[in-house]
């Protein structure tokens, strides 16, 4: 076994190195190589570590939790494993692993924390027995690929009575997340927010789970978030929010953000509420685990994403904010973060629809754009494969946009002719590619 | 001139940007100066049909096209009678399968409205694709998303068109969709209508005929409606793109 270990570490470092050298990021195809010389290897390398483990599962939040938690852990004295860079499914987690053992097939690790992509938990619990699994949120998200919802949650279900004895972190806010969890008998925590933070009728936003999922009546919310996170009841069955063990209150969702919790107060230089989310999840993962964190907020005050997640770039002058955005709630969370800049700015979405993406646009109709329509944009400008789609969906709530479907092309105009603060809203494939732009454009102009 | 849309219960059945079809309506109308409404009901309130020119009935999941399901039985007379009197329908995927007769999934059998003579049996595989589809109403194709398990079996009805790219109502036929009177079944998603203002014109026509006698549709600037539904059409055309797209789609 020995043997093979050492042959698959050796063979997917290899491979990994060269697919690099041909400017991917290499990741998948050194986690496939070393899964086909090795089909154990998982287990083996997993097995290795001397800590806990953690899975980051959910629909939006997942990589930015993820990588929070990690450097959480790091700051904590310890040793990790991660899968920073978002590479979420079966081939990403036995990279993140392969990839960390030195070339006798070793890790020399306390913890792992690992993202996970919903659909391939099923391919990876069954080698791999976590200690937590964190979920964040559960959304519409490409239907095309995961189906409804209510497949999706059944995957996770599934999945999760494979590690009966993995805890599970839950937002208590997501009525979805909380019927799973008490559908698999397993273990659980909560966090979530108890105190209404936003004002405004948003009814009409588009929300999952308005039915409750175990007795079919409408549940009744004291109050929203976004999307279906709020303070929920079902007055057919009794089902309602759990008490919230990690319960964040004195929430500020502005230019930055800062909230309390276990009496501490957390501050980020970030925007978007949904943030505060992503922030109190990773906290609230590493208290789970038994860890003080101590050290979070000097982590956070630290925190720099690097992975296109409200990444800064700074380009002859140009202020340019990089956001992934691939499903409605998503989307709407990234337009309020977006509008809570109140000075001029540029916009440009990049819409794709490769397999990654969701083949399926339609999901575009369910975003709320005509938050758009307001004087501070100055102008938006569509790009990538479905441009066309993207600029029919704006003409329809009357906000006038330019299509180019190269990017890089989009960016130059907007560095030479926009107003100095740009902001780019990209789903998922094309955010590598628009990531490595900036980069590129930003070396050149310096 | 004015025109009432009833959406028949969006809180469950809303898949898919089906209010991107509501909102191609209303704007249509706005630009021409038609007077436009939509009404949104739940499950629970009464609709009166004879206040609506157009109903719009989505997709939902099958747990939530279940709950429907039962209250549909309810309204199946007046419904009915909306279609025979020349009402406007336009039934999107799983809304399209319910103004059948039934639809037989591995679960059991589902009782439809009833409304056209066609019946949905659930099969192995979903049918997952961009589709373009050429319809004898209109010179241009019509151009969408289909996403669904179940094939629909039309009888001696119409089709709304014939496949030229993707797999249709039952993935062998070669047609799509169904019209009867003025009800349009599909399983087009897209939302349907943004990229194909003819269907779209074509709907608020009937509803204004129906309600008001011989009407003429002011014309509209539709090139970027044009420029999106060519990039899809031309998509398909090229016979290396499809062939790509049905490797990947296989790995």
């Amino acid at each position: 076994m020995k043997l093979r270990r050492v042959l698959a570490v050796r063979a997917a470092k290899l491979v990994g190195n060269i697919s690099r050298k041909m400017g991917k990021q290499g990741v998948t195809w050194a986690g496939l190589v070393a899964r086909l010389i090795y089909p154990d290897i998982l287990q083996d390398l997993a097995g290795q570590l001397r800590g806990k483990s953690f899975i980051v599962c959910g629909t939006n939040g997942k990589t930015t939790t993820n990588n929070l938690l990690c450097s959480a852990i790091e700051a904590e004295g310890k040793k990790i494993i991660c899968n920073r860079t978002g590479s979420n499914m079966q081939n990403g987690v036995v990279a993140a692993f392969v990839l960390a053992a030195d070339k006798h097939g070793n890790i020399d690790a306390d913890y792992a924390c690992i993202e996970i992509d919903e659909a391939s938990t099923m391919r990876v619990l069954p080698r791999f027995k976590p200690d937590f699994m964190v979920l964040t949120n559960l959304f519409r998200d490409q239907l095309d690929r995961y189906g409804e919802i209510d497949i999706t949650m059944d995957i996770l279900k599934k999945a999760i009575k494979m590690a009966p004895d993995m805890t599970l972190l839950i937002n208590g806010d997501d009525s979805l997340s909380v019927t799973l969890a008490m559908e698999t008998g397993n273990k659980y925590h909560t966090y979530g927010i108890s105190e209404k933070v936003l004002d405004g009728d948003e009814n009409s936003e588009i929300r999952e789970g308005r039915f409750c999922k175990k007795c079919g009546a409408k549940m009744k919310y004291n109050f929203y978030h976004y999307s279906q996170l709020g303070d929920y009841e079902c007055p057919g069955c009794g089902f309602k929010r759990p008490a919230i063990e990690f319960d964040a209150s004195h929430i500020f969702a502005g230019d930055h953000l800062s909230f309390e919790v276990e009496g501490r107060k957390i501050e980020a230089n970030y925007r978007g509420f949904y943030n505060v989310y992503n922030i109190l999840t990773a906290y609230a993962a590493g208290r789970v685990a038994g860890l003080s964190m101590d050290h979070f907020q000097d982590t956070l005050d630290k925190f720099n994403p690097e992975n296109g997640r409200m990444e800064h770039f700074f380009i002859n002058g140009t202020k340019i904010e990089l956001n992934l955005a691939k499903n409605p709630a998503g989307f709407n969370q990234n337009i309020a973060a977006v509008m809570e800049d109140q000075t001029p700015k540029d916009v440009i979405i990049l819409i794709n629809d490769r397999f990654q993406d969701g083949e399926d646009v339609s999901w575009l109709w369910d975003v709320d754009f005509e938050r758009f329509r307001e004087e501070s944009i100055r102008s938006i400008t569509v790009s990538g494969i479905r441009c066309l789609d993207m600029r029919l969906r704006l003409k329809y709530v009357d906000i006038p946009a330019k299509a180019e479907r190269n990017v890089a092309e989009a960016i130059q105009d907007r560095i030479k002719n926009g107003v100095g603060n740009l902001y780019i809203l990209v789903n998922y494939t094309g955010l590598y590619s628009t990531r490595n732009t900036l980069k590129r454009m930003e070396e050149e102009s310096r | 001139m004015k025109l009432t849309i009833g959406h028949l219960y969006p809180d469950l059945l809303n898949l898919y940007g089906d209010r991107g079809n509501i909102q191609c309506m209303m704007k249509r109308c706005e630009w021409r100066g038609i007077e436009a409404e939509t009404i949104a009901y739940r499950l629970e309130d009464p609709i009166d049909f004879d206040k609506l020119d157009i109903v719009l009935l989505g997709g939902g999941s099958d747990r939530e096209q279940m709950l429907v399901c039962s209250r549909l039985k309810e309204i199946r007379k007046d419904f009915k009678k909306f279609v025979e009197t020349d009402g406007v329908v336009l039934a999107i995927c799983g809304g399209y399968q319910l103004l059948g007769k039934f639809y037989e999934t591995k679960d059991g059998r589902i009782d439809g409205l009833g409304l056209v003579d066609l019946y949905t049996v659930q099969k192995k595989g979903r049918l997952i694709r961009n589709i373009v589809i050429q319809s004898d109403l209109f010179e241009r194709p019509i151009v969408g998303f289909e996403n669904h398990g179940g094939r629909t079996y039309i009888n001696k009805n119409k089709p709304l068109g014939k496949v030229i790219y993707g797999k249709g109502n039952d993935g062998r036929s070669g047609h799509e969709g169904v019209i009867y009177k003025n009800v349009i079944g599909t399983y087009l998603h897209g939302p349907v209508l943004p990229k194909n203002p003819d269907l779209c014109d074509y709907i608020l026509k009937k509803a204004l005929e129906r309600k008001y006698g011989s009407v003429e549709l002011l014309p509209l600037d539709d090139t970027q409606e044009h420029e999106a539904n060519d990039y899809i059409v031309k998509r398909y055309e090229d016979k290396v793109q499809n062939i790509k797209e049905e490797i990947l789609r296989r790995i």
